[in-house]
């Protein structure tokens, strides 16, 4: 008999999802029997980072549920189909593809959809609405065709939709009704900042505009008109006018519902039938409708406390919030508006830098009640741990958003917190939640992240994140070691600095002036690697040698028998007749085991030590140079064929891979790099799962950064759009020396990007907008680099002495007789232990 | 009885490095730590990979021991004993090594 009961929830958004997960972790989820309707053709995705699909994201990088969630979770989801009624007395919904399914409890997480005025001219062709993956993709097809967009509503949204706009390179507009942009969150002040800041970016903003009609336009696609008798001419309209609850559901089935929409919910998230819950933005707590993530997942908790019978109610939620819009920094907390009776206000404006600051205390100067930042967001989670934990104000409340004059700090220590603050609003993650972790061991931010989900939804808390950490971990006494080893007291950084500033070009002069022993195999290579990086010398010259793995030093990479392999360089996996030949002639000569590799090139393996200088002699006569597979250095340059061939080619992705990997072959750095370039944006070289990713645009170059194949996958990060070629050099030089200079050892571009404070934003900074005062010095060093390149293997058949090392005695001429091979699908292989044994028999024998 | 058996001549070391000798059928790594002008001499092959390859590790110190570490799978020797550090029940063979009149030689117990 099945006892279970039966609990179905309308919607997979993100509030719905977050239900799913909650209930999925709870104690009760064997108690029920789940089934949900999901309306789109695909499960949850995060809405809140959809911007970033136009910056090169997927809908599968979106997305919100794990793989294999529902099938784990004994989840039916109905994908694609949208639930269409509720009969209340039967406890039956209805789907618009016919299905009825019975419930015990319901839970309504249909979320919300975009209001579009009623203005004559809405429903034309390419006006459009900002919401779902779908919108997206109507938006980018019509921006094939069209110049200029307009976005009407300057809320949040309308200022995220703005962005996507001018991404896709539109001539971009604003028009808001109101009289200033953000008018739920900002007051005129920071309004004005905000519109003044943008149009510095290049995006008209129109304010107290109200669109009365859009019509055919002379030039573009579309006219619109305003109350004002103004017109504007667009090729897009892009509605993003606020949100409505959607409650049509509810409202059919007799639940009740607010006068101006919403389903009306209690402090347990019940609507007004004991069996149907309520969650989200179709939600209507108190009169209000919440058009923030963060609430709505906390009315997803509400919900399974509910369920569980434990207690638990939903009081309402700080709609505080903090983020880049168009690449400004605006937060707005509490009661921005002082509506509050008796508030008070400080006012600080910089008009030369841009800046815009107030603050909203309480009659008694003790208490913070709201906020409002523009052009610098950097005091958010301070102020925000003022309001939200009620603490008591400094004497001068304004000192906290006046610019520091000393060394004094004015911000909150996250010391003075209590354990009960909010570190995380997304996940809802305290700081006694993260000093546990710590406790437990978590003593990184990337591993905090990953036992408490905080600072993984909107990431806005991550710095308040790390000075918890750092706070609670200098309390505790415990120090991180960030020695490279037990020989150097220095991290890989300082010991890059050390050689820079010192002049120093030997591993035993660092040692005698900066180390103790007598080094390691961690010390020694990571100095043979900034050495290699800085001064570019020959690895195997006598004083380098000893610092080299065994792949540096005998320039072929180790296999499990240690036998070597080889690969020649194919520069962008270019390859003529002759030279593929070449190197079959060489294979076949050395019995070698041959097999493509996937940066395009041509592995040669079972080489033996002491046949390596002949193999490359040959290879170099043929005309191949060192591939540097050996090495923590530059790997390959991936490449499509591009439109010298290729029907769909925008630009010559082969020639730029060419001309990339011959500038920075040979380069050493702290792990190996790979680049590719694509020839459109089909990228067929897969360029945005490399360190360094081009693809080539109508517009140019976009380069893509720290992206990462293997292991751990990562999507490379747009750095930036429509370069030119010496641009785009220019900024992969940068990047390149300055990951080279800042990372630690054995650290590849994606981790360390994910580790870099600031991140992208940062490391924009330091390379586009030369925030460091370096980028000339950046560049100078990797041209010293370039300059001083040598194919290694040219060198070392060049220079008897070096010559001797490749024999596998010293004191004979005889071959490692454990190295065995037997054939297998027509080549050779090396022999497993079974198969050892069987040959030395038949040899006794 | 010790036999001293000649290898090579001191030149042919490498300083801070490895080479391999081969000795009555046997392989043995022989390095030279330049500081302290020390010779060592070790099996050759590597217990863990399987294959004769510690000559070719990096070699240096840890806590003050000096030790090789393998270039297959990392795990580190101690020089003077064979003992493998991150499992002391692993040891590879040691071999007494010296220099006469600038050539390298290895005792063999016959």
């Amino acid at each position: 008999m099945n006892t279970k009961q039966k609990l179905v929830v309308i919607g997979n958004g993100m509030v719905g999802q977050n239900f799913l997960q909650s209930l999925a972790e709870s104690g009760i989820k064997d108690q029920y029997e789940v089934i949900t309707f999901c309306e789109e053709p695909r499960p949850a995705y995060d809405r809140v980072h959809l911007s970033a699909f136009f910056s090169g994201k997927s809908a599968d990088d979106l997305s919100l549920v794990p793989e294999g969630f529902f099938e784990n979770n004994n989840i039916t989801i109905h994908m694609g189909d949208r639930a269409i009624d509720i009969d209340k007395e039967n406890q039956l919904v209805f789907s618009e593809k016919g299905l009825t399914v019975s419930y015990d409890k319901l839970v309504l997480a249909t979320g919300s959809y975009p209001f579009v005025p009623p203005v004559p001219g809405h429903d034309r062709e390419n006006c459009l609405v900002y919401r779902t993956i779908e919108d997206l993709e109507a938006i980018t097809a019509a921006a094939k065709n069209s110049k200029i967009g307009v976005v009407v509503g300057g809320g949040l949204l309308g200022l995220e939709a703005a962005n996507a706009l001018k991404d896709l390179g539109l001539e971009t507009h604003v028009v808001e009704f109101a009289p200033r942009l953000m008018a739920v969150q900002l007051d005129a002040g920071g309004g004005a900042m905000l519109k003044k800041k943008i149009e510095d970016l290049g995006v008209s903003v129109h304010t107290s505009k109200n669109t009365t009609n859009i019509g055919d336009g002379d030039n573009c696609f579309h006219k619109m008109t305003f109350a004002d008798g103004e017109e504007l001419e667009t090729d897009i309209v892009l509605f993003s006018a606020g949100i409505r609850p959607r409650d049509d559901i509810a409202r059919n089935s007799g639940l009740d519902i607010g006068p101006r929409g919403g389903i009306v919910i209690d402090n347990q998230c019940k609507t007004s039938d004991k069996n149907i819950y309520a969650i989200g933005e179709c939600a209507l707590w108190d009169g209000r409708i919440f058009g923030l993530v963060a609430p709505g997942y906390t009315m997803a908790r509400t919900v399974v406390a509910d369920l569980a019978d434990n207690d638990a109610s939903f009081t309402g939620a700080d709609m505080s919030t903090k983020l880049k819009l168009l690449g400004v920094d605006v937060a707005s907390i509490g009661d921005a508006h002082a509506r509050t009776p008796g508030a008070m206000v400080y006012t600080y404006q910089d008009g030369a830098a841009e800046v815009y600051k107030r603050l909203v205390v309480s009659e008694d100067k003790k208490l913070l009640l709201g906020a409002v930042l523009v052009g610098d967001a950097a005091g958010y989670s301070t102020l925000l741990q003022y309001c939200l934990n009620g603490i008591e104000l400094p004497e001068n409340p304004d000192s906290l958003i006046l610019p520091s004059r000393s060394d004094e700090s004015v911000g909150l220590g996250p010391d003075a917190l209590p354990m009960s603050a909010q570190i995380c609003s997304c996940y809802d993650v305290s700081k006694g939640d993260v000093c546990e972790a710590i406790e437990k061991g978590c003593t990184t931010v990337p591993a905090l992240k990953d036992e408490t989900q905080a600072s993984t939804g909107c990431g806005g808390c991550a710095p308040l994140l790390k000075s918890v950490l750092d706070s609670e971990l200098t309390k505790a006494g415990i120090e991180v070691n960030t020695d490279i080893c037990e020989h150097f007291p220095h991290t890989r950084q300082d010991i890059y600095n050390l050689v820079m500033v010192e002049e120093i070009k030997t591993f035993n002069e660092l040692l005698d002036k900066h180390g103790t022993g007598r080094g390691c195999e961690v010390c020694r290579q990571a100095v043979g690697s900034i050495l290699a990086s800085y001064w570019n010398e020959y690895v195997l010259k006598k004083e380098h040698l000893s610092l080299q793995d065994t792949n540096d030093t005998f320039l072929a990479n180790m296999q499990k028998d240690g036998t070597y392999s080889v690969v020649p360089r194919v520069t962008g996996g270019e390859l003529s007749p002759d030279m593929l030949i070449a190197s079959g002639q060489v294979a076949k000569k050395y019995g070698l085991y041959t097999k493509i590799t996937g940066g395009q090139r041509i592995d040669l393996f079972g080489a033996r030590v002491d046949q390596l200088p002949g193999i490359w002699s040959e290879l170099i006569d043929a005309g191949f140079e060192s591939g540097h597979a050996y090495g923590k250095s530059l790997r390959t340059v991936k490449s499509c064929v591009g439109s010298t061939w290729c029907r769909y080619g925008i630009d010559d992705s082969v020639g730029l891979a060419v001309e990339l990997e011959n500038r920075y072959k040979g380069l050493r750095a702290p792990h190996k790099i790979k680049m590719a370039v694509s020839g459109c944006t089909r990228e067929c070289a897969e360029a945005q799962g490399k360190d360094i990713g081009v693809i080539a645009t109508e517009g140019g170059w976009n380069l893509y950064v720290c992206g990462n194949g293997g292991m751990k996958p990562r999507h490379a990060d747009l750095f930036a759009t429509d370069l030119d070629k010496d641009t785009l050099i220019k900024y992969i030089d940068r990047v390149l020396i300055f990951y080279v200079r800042t990372a630690d050892r054995l650290q590849r571009t994606s981790v360390w990007m994910e580790n870099m404070e600031g991140g992208l934003d940062y490391l924009k900074s330091v390379v586009i907008d030369d925030k460091l005062g370096i980028c000339n010095e950046l560049e100078k060093q990797m041209q010293y680099v370039i300059d001083t390149y040598q194919c290694e293997w040219k060198t070392t058949i060049e220079d008897e002495s070096k010559l001797k090392r490749f024999r596998h005695f010293v004191n004979s001429d005889q071959t490692d007789e454990n190295i065995v091979f037997v054939e297998e699908r027509g080549q050779i292989r090396p022999a497993n232990e079974e198969e050892r044994e069987q040959l030395k028999l038949t040899e006794e024998a | 009885m010790t036999q001293w058996i000649d290898v090579c001549s001191v030149d042919d070391l490498q300083p801070d490095s490895g080479v391999c000798a081969l000795i009555d059928g046997r392989q043995i790594a022989v390095f030279y730590m330049s500081q302290d002008q020390a010779i060592y001499a070790i099996d050759n092959f590597d217990p863990f990979g399987k294959a004769n390859v510690l000559s070719r590790g990096l070699i240096g110190d840890l806590g003050g021991e000096p030790m090789v570490a393998s270039p297959l799978y990392k795990q580190h020797f101690n020089l003077k004993t064979g003992v493998c550090f991150e499992d002391e029940s692993i040891k590879v063979e040691t071999y007494a090594i010296r220099t006469e009149n600038g050539r390298v030689e290895i005792a063999t117990v016959s």
